[in-house]
């Protein structure tokens, strides 16, 4: 009856949620307060652990003699695949625990809870990244779910913090419950929730007996997931949470919820349904153009930063989208790629955001960068660096994620979705360069209306109305080293495998969907 | 239609009935009945009692608190009953699997307990 358990497939999880349980029992368990940065640097330990026993899997995969394998009675499946995306998820919390002490201690977010509920969210990722069960893909997605609901709260004193919670929370069971009813009804037409068996019997033509049970289980998966990944339309939550919750658990969220919400759309769309990709191709179709064009053109109206990002990680679920429409290897690995260049550009741009501060309504408006690079040339240039990637710029990650998504798009022969991806991303484009002229060529309170929204901010000027037309009298942001190193790592990475993509390129290509049978 | 979802069928028919039940006995008693409307009619009705005060009022977090803790042991029971019932099939793997699950379940208990939840002051 007790099934095998493969012991080294489940590392990471073991790291990252036993670690973390035990992180908070021990935490409760001490009389003397613990400093505020042990549970930090505690958790970027296991996340660290966790990280090694990724690449150690990775290794093991892309070994020819070894390959992809599934274990505990082929529930959870460690292929390329799984493989990449736990790493991005991975990364994704390691590099938010490594800048999250500036916030842990400008806002008092309570410092165990913090890594403990990262760690737990990480665990759920790396779940959903491997799992090859409509069930485990569930537990997958809400243990990732309900530890990001309570991140986004964490800020106990803010209430927009709370508010973001409410809502993620509210709204994000809503779209579990959508997921758990598709699943549902993925079972019954295809008699099993093992995704293997569910491609075999598609393959066999088992949805043609149940059709319209069969393709309401894709339409309910699909809005259950699009909302995870903030497709529009399911994506009014987006710019609310990500402005009200605190920057690292923002910055994990684009980067690492989006990963995971991902790893299950293609694992399941891509990979397991894709015998009747003629079904939803259309629907993904509809919803990448779409989100693409909706995530640009809100982000040219939206006045704060946060907003903006969030906006602008809209629109990079819509590319992503578009890999996923062309419903093959090509697209699912330049989807991936995608997933992987993205997560450092939001991990880079949130750390930036964070350092910038709030002002007294707890918004960013866009006039804080006012003559940042005379300010903090340092930190415009990696932010300057960071948005042209998001915007595509060649010789950035970001110019190599759109080429590979919109090129799976022209391979399969969906022309008009690329030239309207590609017309999005010149929207986009513009949001961008905005903020990056905001920096370099506009004068602090040049224009009147910056200048009344800067009035009595925290982390902004405060002296901005006094200095004189020239000189830019407002000192310098104060960036605290793992910022810094945060945005020169996210900076380094995004123009290194810019000028050099090769082996970013073939570790996406590396990273193939299996179907196993368990 | 399969079989599958024409046993559907049933009650889809049952829910049309009971809109139009409804609706039918809600027009037919706005026609039957007298109609005199008065200002004390529309206050809410308090076992017979003029209300006092809002509509809206704050309890104490604590009653929200052991509300939460309550769920905990009642999606534990959820799990534990169907487990329970067929015992002998899951062998000592399903017993292993059930300590392990109520040992974290447990573990929230005790962080509820040493964050001072369980105190009633």
């Amino acid at each position: 009856m007790s099934p095998s358990v493969d012991w080294a497939a489940l590392l990471p999880q073991i790291f990252l949620g036993g670690g973390s349980l035990v992180m908070l029992t021990l935490g409760t368990l001490v009389r003397k307060r613990a400093p505020w940065w042990l549970p930090n640097v505690l958790g970027i330990g296991l996340t660290l652990a966790a990280f090694g026993s990724v690449v150690w899997q990775w290794v093991r995969v892309q070994d020819p003699s070894r390959g992809a394998f599934s274990t505990i009675a082929g529930t959870v499946q460690i292929d390329g695949f799984a493989v990449f995306l736990s790493g991005v998820v991975v990364i994704a919390a390691l590099l938010a625990l490594v800048f999250a002490p500036f916030s842990i201690r400008r806002a008092g977010l309570p410092p165990e809870e913090f890594s403990v509920l990262l760690l737990l969210s990480a665990a759920g990722g790396v779940t959903l990244a491997s799992a090859n069960d409509l069930i485990v893909l569930f537990l997958g997605l809400e243990v990732l779910s309900i530890a990001a609901y309570v991140l986004a709260a964490l800020d106990l004193r803010r209430a927009g913090s709370q508010e973001a919670g409410l809502k993620y929370f509210v709204l994000g069971a809503f779209a579990s419950a959508f997921f758990l009813y598709g699943a549902a009804l993925i079972y019954g037409a295809a008699g099993s929730t093992k995704l293997d068996s569910v491609a075999a019997a598609l393959a066999a033509g088992a949805g043609s007996n149940a059709r319209g049970m069969l393709l309401a289980g894709f339409a309910l998966l699909l809005v259950g997931l699009f909302f995870k990944v903030a497709a529009v339309p399911f994506h009014a939550w987006t710019p609310d949470v990500y402005e009200g919750a605190p920057s690292p658990a923002v910055a994990y969220m684009a980067a690492g919820v989006k990963a995971a919400g991902f790893a299950a759309l293609l694992r399941l769309f891509a990979g397991t349904f894709s015998a009747s990709s003629a079904d939803w191709r259309p629907a993904v179709a509809v919803v990448a153009v779409i989100t693409v064009l909706a995530g640009s053109a809100l982000g040219v109206i939206s006045g704060d930063v946060r907003r903006l990002l969030a906006y602008s990680s809209i629109g990079h679920a819509g590319f992503i989208l578009v890999g996923l429409e062309s419903a093959g290897a090509n697209g699912t690995s330049a989807s991936l790629l995608y997933l992987g260049v993205y997560a450092f550009m939001a991990l880079g741009s949130f750390a930036v955001v964070m350092v910038m501060g709030r002002d007294a309504s707890g918004s960013q408006p866009l006039a804080a960068y006012d003559g940042l690079a005379r300010r903090s040339p340092w930190l415009a240039l990696g932010f300057t660096l960071l948005l042209l990637a998001q915007a595509g710029l060649p010789f950035t990650t970001g110019f190599w994620a759109k080429f590979e998504v919109i090129g799976a798009a022209v391979q399969s022969r969906t022309y008009w979705l690329a030239a309207v991806s590609m017309l999005g991303a010149v929207v986009a484009a513009f949001v961008y360069l905005r903020l990056v002229v905001r920096m370099y060529l506009v004068r602090p309170g040049a224009d009147g209306d910056a200048l009344a929204s800067q009035k009595s901010g925290v982390g902004l000027a405060d002296d901005s109305r006094s200095g004189d037309e020239d000189s830019d009298s407002r000192p310098p942001v104060a960036v605290p080293r793992s910022v810094g190193f945060v945005v020169a790592v996210c900076a380094a990475v995004t123009l290194f495998f810019g000028v050099w993509p090769a082996p970013l390129l073939n570790l996406a290509g590396d990273a193939t969907l299996a179907v196993l049978g368990g | 239609m399969s079989d599958f979802l024409r046993s559907y069928l049933t009650v889809g028919i049952f829910a049309l009935l009971a809109v139009i039940m409804v609706a039918l006995m809600l027009t037919l008693a706005s026609v039957l009945r007298p109609e005199r409307p008065q200002k004390q009619k529309y206050i809410s009705y308090e076992s017979g009692v003029d209300p006092v005060g809002e509509g809206w009022s704050q309890s104490r977090l604590r009653y929200y608190l052991f509300g939460l803790l309550f769920v905990m042991f009642d999606v534990e029971a959820v799990f534990i009953f169907p487990w329970a019932t067929r015992l002998e099939t899951y062998g000592v793997f399903g017993l292993v699997e059930m300590a392990i699950f109520i040992f974290i379940l447990a573990l929230g208990l005790f962080y509820a307990w040493r964050k001072r939840v369980l105190q009633w002051v």
